[in-house]
């Protein structure tokens, strides 16, 4: 770092941090996701990554229908891309919790493969379709660009917007679990299933809904993910390993430990990436999250009751 | 009101409730008395569904309820208060009582806590923290919400303060007579079974070996099929 000055580095640093806000934002948004869906019917969705993919292909085909076809859609696309990503992701989940996943709730392990099998022909569908090569969707204007608070620092627009819509979506994702009935119905099943279907609670319902919304917000993170790289077929699988990850160190029923671990994890990858290589990098992120793991098992937040 | 007939359960080959029969009309509470391990849980728990029963019918109000998943027993007036309680511990008070409601817009109705002061009290204390007493009302509440016919109580004086049985076995009376509601309740102790019932049965190894009356009833030859 020879002939840097003080306020460079520092600069530097922001951005660098602000890197890792964005990868932050999308870490998130996949673990919330997989996180209610863990914490209500202890399925492991290896399959997550996908819906992401869903969700990016989706904006991409928005993308390419408006700069084809209607030039005057370019400005909304993106907006109507978030939506529809979701609801294409939630229907796909909804399919794939009715045909597959509700067969497999007492078998763990085989949940675990099935969905593996479920990723790999997913990603097999989407190289048949849109090919293997890597495609972008062409941003908004008011996508483009950034905002310069001082001469040195960089900040740009679609990693402020990715952040203000990953903000929104866990506020919403909080309200519904915190305080609508739905939620509380998720929140009584975690709980104890068997009880929750004698109080009345149609538990294989809340399944089926919880499932399809986990993979509808995977979808909008695969919307914001067109904005910070390229979709492949395989673009999700790469954030799988870190939502699980992310999942498990922040504790598996605790919504504030999910945040609290996605942001730790997304910045110190950032972070240790500019005084390393990326992969010394993942090591030291990983070796620190296993050392915290075996001094608290049950994650970065817990409940605590009487039992 | 409830009518079970020739109910049999088993765990995988072993069967552990035998062709069980019995009525109860409305507004009235029968006992199930039995030592440990004669069946009078599981015979419970087939009965709201979370186990399942292997042949047999149970009726509630005239319709077939055997081979239904829980939710739609309830749905169709049957209620269950388990034993060990088994409150949602990391809800609160009202969102516990709140489980049991099916109308997305309905509220906790007053009537509950005029029967539940204590619960009001609490509302918004984690119901994991509640002593076993105030747990035991909690989860009769919440199963009142989903205005039941027929109400499953199981072992309900189990680690309950010996002063508070007294208490409970009144408050099961008022909630009949307010209600109008068939109730059963399996027990280990007489007292409280005679405080409450008007008649009981006698389960032994799984099957109903005796019914009575309470005024019929004979506590040395009751004691007999309680003691160990």
């Amino acid at each position: 770092m020879d002939g840097m000055t003080l306020s460079e580095i520092g600069s530097l640093l922001v951005m660098q941090g602000f890197n890792g806000l964005s990868f932050f934002s999308v870490l998130l948004l996949m673990a919330l996701g997989l996180a209610i869906i863990f914490g209500q019917m202890g399925v492991i969705n290896m399959a997550h990554g996908e819906f992401l993919t869903i969700g990016a292909y989706t904006t991409y085909l928005l993308s390419v229908v408006a700069t084809d076809y209607a030039p005057w859609f370019m400005n909304f696309y993106f907006i109507a891309a978030i939506f529809v990503g979701f609801i294409v992701a939630f229907i796909v989940g909804y399919l794939v919790e009715w045909s597959m996943i509700r067969h497999l709730y007492r078998r763990p392990l085989d949940s675990l493969l099935a969905t593996w099998g479920l990723s790999l022909i997913m990603q097999q569908a989407f190289r048949s379709t849109f090919g293997p090569k890597e495609v972008s969707a062409t941003l908004p204007d008011w996508l483009m660009g950034s905002y310069a608070p001082t001469d040195t620092i960089d900040i740009p627009l679609n990693g402020l917007f990715v952040m203000g819509l990953t903000l929104l979506l866990t506020g919403a994702v909080a309200l519904l679990i915190f305080r609508s009935r739905w939620g509380l119905h998720v929140r009584a099943t975690t709980q104890n299933r068997a009880m929750s279907g004698a109080v009345g609670i149609d538990t294989a319902k809340v399944d089926r809904l919880t499932f399809a919304l986990g993979c509808g917000i995977a979808g909008v993170a695969g919307a914001a993910f067109t904005t910070i790289g390229s979709t492949g077929p395989t673009s999700g699988s790469l954030y799988i390993v870190d939502t699980f990850l992310v999942v498990v160190f922040g504790g598996a029923q605790s919504l504030l430990g999910t945040i609290a671990s996605a942001f730790s994890i997304a910045q110190a990858q950032s972070t240790l990436e500019f005084f390393m290589t990326g992969s010394m990098a993942k090591v030291l992120t990983l070796l620190t999250i296993i050392g915290i793991l075996m001094l608290r098992p049950e994650g970065l937040f817990r409940m605590r009751v009487r039992k | 009101m409830i009518e079970v007939k020739d109910f049999t359960v088993s765990y995988g080959e072993s069967e552990v409730v035998h062709q069980v029969g019995f009525k109860a009309g409305q507004g009235e509470i029968v006992a199930v008395l039995g030592r440990n391990g004669m069946g009078k849980s599981t015979l419970f728990k087939s009965l709201i569904g979370i186990l399942p029963s292997k042949a047999g019918s149970l009726k509630v109000d005239n319709q077939e309820l055997a081979g239904m998943p829980s939710h739609q027993r309830v749905r169709r007036g049957l209620a269950y208060v388990p034993q060990g309680r088994m409150v949602f511990p990391t809800l609160t008070v009202l969102e516990n009582v709140m489980t049991g409601l099916r109308d997305r817009r309905s509220e906790v109705p007053e009537e509950i806590y005029s029967l539940f002061p204590v619960l009001a009290e609490m509302k918004r204390r984690k119901a994991g923290n509640l002593s076993g007493g105030q747990q035991q009302q909690l989860v009769i509440a919440r199963a009142l919400v989903t205005n039941p016919k027929v109400l499953l109580l199981d072992e309900p004086t189990e680690g309950i303060q010996p002063s508070i049985i007294k208490d409970l076995a009144r408050l099961l009376v008022e909630i009949k007579r307010l209600r109008g509601l068939t109730i059963v309740v399996s027990e280990q102790v007489l007292s409280f079974a005679l405080d409450v019932a008007d008649r009981l049965l006698v389960i032994d190894r799984g099957q109903i070996v005796d019914e009575m009356t309470r005024d019929q009833a004979d506590a040395a030859v009751l004691g007999r099929y309680l003691s160990v």
